[in-house]
């Protein structure tokens, strides 16, 4: 798919990113903040780092972006190994970092202008460039405008805008719709999905919101404690901890159709409790129609179905457990965060 | 598959409808692709105009802040450079003016105390403009600015060297400010040349290179603008007052004198007063020149070698 842009590229064989065992420690504290973490990402595809806050997300896009320099393992970016070739690496990759790094004395026009320069682009190039970006994300009316100005949802275009401006054909998004009200998220979605579809970009991500993850990523990484815990698409990670749920109150209590139900090929598990059966299926919405048949065909009534499909709220809680966090982080990290809130919500 | 309804199906068929508005540009070149990227200035100093010009358009563009820098060495002009009347000191035990005016000279090389103290200012305004160059390092690594800028491939000694360039800028356009003030308050403009002019600034130029690169360099590991205050105040009023900016070396005491010989800003003040006023000075001024060259050179090599060191991590 992603055949002409690629051409100022390396031919890749291999995938866009590729991890190998990658570690970080931080001397500071002695804390793994990445542990051995391996994964590979395809080009054109959307991928997903999933995880609680302190996880270990940062860290990761940091050590790929060059920004960190990983204490061990090893790591490919659009082909170029990030120990040997960072300045390569930064060439080729777009950044959309989790904080408003855009200055707030200049213009949306201007700080668009300054990324340009910062990554050696001739004015011929970037000026054109930075307009048809700034059109893209829907500032060029406020392009004139000081970005202290500019609302959160604003804010975050315009580092999108910013990311985008060196052609990269692999951008990374350190969590894009941190306290971003509704519309505005949707928009960054919508952008997405565009960046994914018409352009076909590859998009490295990270987020803890789930439906985010569901909604976007063709596959998603679970990331607990500096671990991958789990690889896979959506779906897969739902199937993964089990099937579709159906819950079927019967009138007559009497007698037990638990055995009778379980044995209809896609049905996994029954239990009955006083007359509520609840029944763990493959494809709930085929198995449901033939529960009722079984319970009508021996004369008994269902006053009551519901069929319940697995969330990626499951999958998650299943792999990272359900504990409340202590937040593993830094009085700067902290800070950080708190600022991108309080702009997001400017 | 099919799903139950929930909020994320509900968001994305809102996003259905929100699809059909996809920006179509007015023009029809690609965007991202398959236009060929362009050939980038690969030069490890590309950027580095970018980066001083932000700074220092931020500067500019806020006069308030250029305004209040400018009242401390006004403070000082107008008030203790008045105040301190040395010749009314030496006139009140009687002595005749030009008795006066000899032992003025000798003791400041000048006759006029308030055209000694013009020229210490000037090295006083680059001492604390330099001395805040750090500030925006700090700043701009909490803000992410920083991290921003070295996920491109800007050279990394580009985004410490704009920040010394910036600070210089900055400094030298204040002394020549507090330069005009000083003579509009009356100081001597006698020995006034446009080589004289021009040599005191490459003073100022190379003192305000080194202390903007030492103070850089203190800041770039930091987060902490508490700190970094801190750091500021510690060195700063030391720098001053065991200088000859404010007071002649001959008057202080021998252990003084010993660290006053040390502080590049007394060589500044050495040269840019034989320049300016003619005072006859302790060192040759190719000395002068020759220790400040090396004081200038030696912290912004420094700081570019730290640079790549402290700014990966």
């Amino acid at each position: 798919m992603a055949q002409q842009e690629s051409s100022s590229l390396p031919r890749l064989s291999k995938p866009i990113i590729f991890v190998d065992k990658l570690s970080k420690t931080f001397s500071d504290g002695k804390i793994k903040a990445v542990d051995d973490v391996s994964f590979e990402v395809k080009e054109g595809e959307v991928f997903g780092f999933l995880g609680p806050n302190g996880a270990g997300k940062t860290t990761t896009i940091n050590m790929l972006t060059t920004l960190l320099k990983p204490s061990s393992g090893n790591a490919e970016v659009c082909g170029y190994n990030v120990y040997k070739h960072p300045t390569e690496v930064r060439r080729s990759v777009g950044v959309v970092p989790q904080e408003y790094t855009a200055d707030e004395e200049m213009t949306g026009y201007d700080n668009i202008i300054l990324c340009a320069d910062l990554y050696g682009m001739p004015r011929s190039d970037s000026k054109p460039h930075g307009e048809e970006l700034l059109r893209l994300v829907e500032l060029q009316d406020a392009a004139n405008r000081k970005v202290s100005t500019y609302s959160g949802g604003m804010r975050r275009r315009l580092e999108l805008a910013c990311g985008l401006i060196n052609y990269p054909t692999l951008l990374f998004l350190d969590e894009p719709t941190l306290g971003l009200d509704v519309q505005t998220r949707a928009a960054v979605w919508k952008y997405i999905r565009m960046l994914k579809d018409e352009y076909h970009m590859t998009l490295f991500m990270t987020t803890h919101y789930l439906e985010e993850a569901d909604a976007l990523c063709d596959r998603i990484a679970i990331i607990d404690h500096g671990h991958v815990v789990k690889i896979g698409s959506p779906e897969e990670l739902k199937a993964s901890v089990g099937g579709d749920v159906i819950t079927v109150t019967v009138r007559e209590a009497t007698p037990d159709l638990s055995t009778d139900i379980a044995q209809i090929p896609l049905v996994r598990d029954v239990k009955n409790t006083a007359g509520t059966y609840r029944v763990k299926a493959e494809q709930g919405e085929e198995a449901a129609p033939e529960i009722m048949d079984l319970i009508r065909s021996k004369g008994m009534h269902v006053t009551k179905i519901a069929l319940t499909k697995p969330t990626l709220d499951e999958a998650y809680l299943e792999f990272t457990g359900r504990q409340l966090r202590e937040e593993e982080t830094d009085r700067m990290s902290m800070f950080s965060q708190r600022v991108t809130m309080r702009r997001a919500r400017s | 598959m099919d799903k139950n309804p929930s909020p994320v199906e509900d968001n994305r068929f809102r996003e259905a409808t929100v699809q059909e508005e996809v920006p179509r540009l007015a023009n029809t070149t690609p965007l991202i692709s398959p236009r060929p990227a362009p050939e980038l200035n690969t030069s490890p100093l590309h950027g580095l105009w970018a980066l001083t010009k932000r700074d220092l358009k931020k500067w500019f563009t806020n006069p308030y802040q250029l305004l209040i820098t400018l009242i401390q060495p006004a403070v000082w002009l107008g008030l203790f450079g008045k105040a301190l009347n040395f010749g009314s000191f030496i006139s009140s035990t009687g002595a005749s003016a030009s008795a006066q005016n000899m032992i003025l000279f000798n003791t400041f090389g000048t006759t006029s105390y308030f055209s000694f103290l013009a020229c210490g200012m000037l090295a006083s305004i680059i001492l604390f403009t330099a001395s805040f160059s750090g500030m925006s390092v700090v700043f701009d690594r909490r803000f992410g600015f920083l991290n921003k800028a070295l996920s491109t491939p800007v050279g990394r000694g580009a985004v410490v060297m704009a920040k010394v360039f910036q600070s210089v800028g900055r400094s030298l356009s204040q002394a020549a400010i507090v330069l005009a003030i000083a003579v509009v308050l009356g100081m001597d403009t006698a020995n006034f040349t446009i080589l004289g002019v021009a040599g005191a600034f490459l003073f100022l130029f190379l003192m305000s290179m080194g202390l903007s690169s030492l103070f850089v360099m203190l800041a770039l590991k930091s987060s902490n603008w508490q700190t970094q205050m801190a750091i500021i105040n510690l060195l700063n009023l030391p720098l001053l007052f065991a200088s000859n900016s404010l007071f002649p070396t001959t008057i202080m005491p021998s252990w003084l004198q010993a660290v006053v010989k040390v502080n590049p800003v007394s060589y500044s003040n050495d040269g840019v007063r034989q320049l300016l006023l003619g005072s006859p000075g302790f060192n040759a001024l190719w000395f002068d020149y020759a220790y400040l060259f090396g004081f200038a050179a030696f912290f912004s090599i420094v700081g570019i070698v730290l640079s790549w060191r402290l700014l990966s991590k």
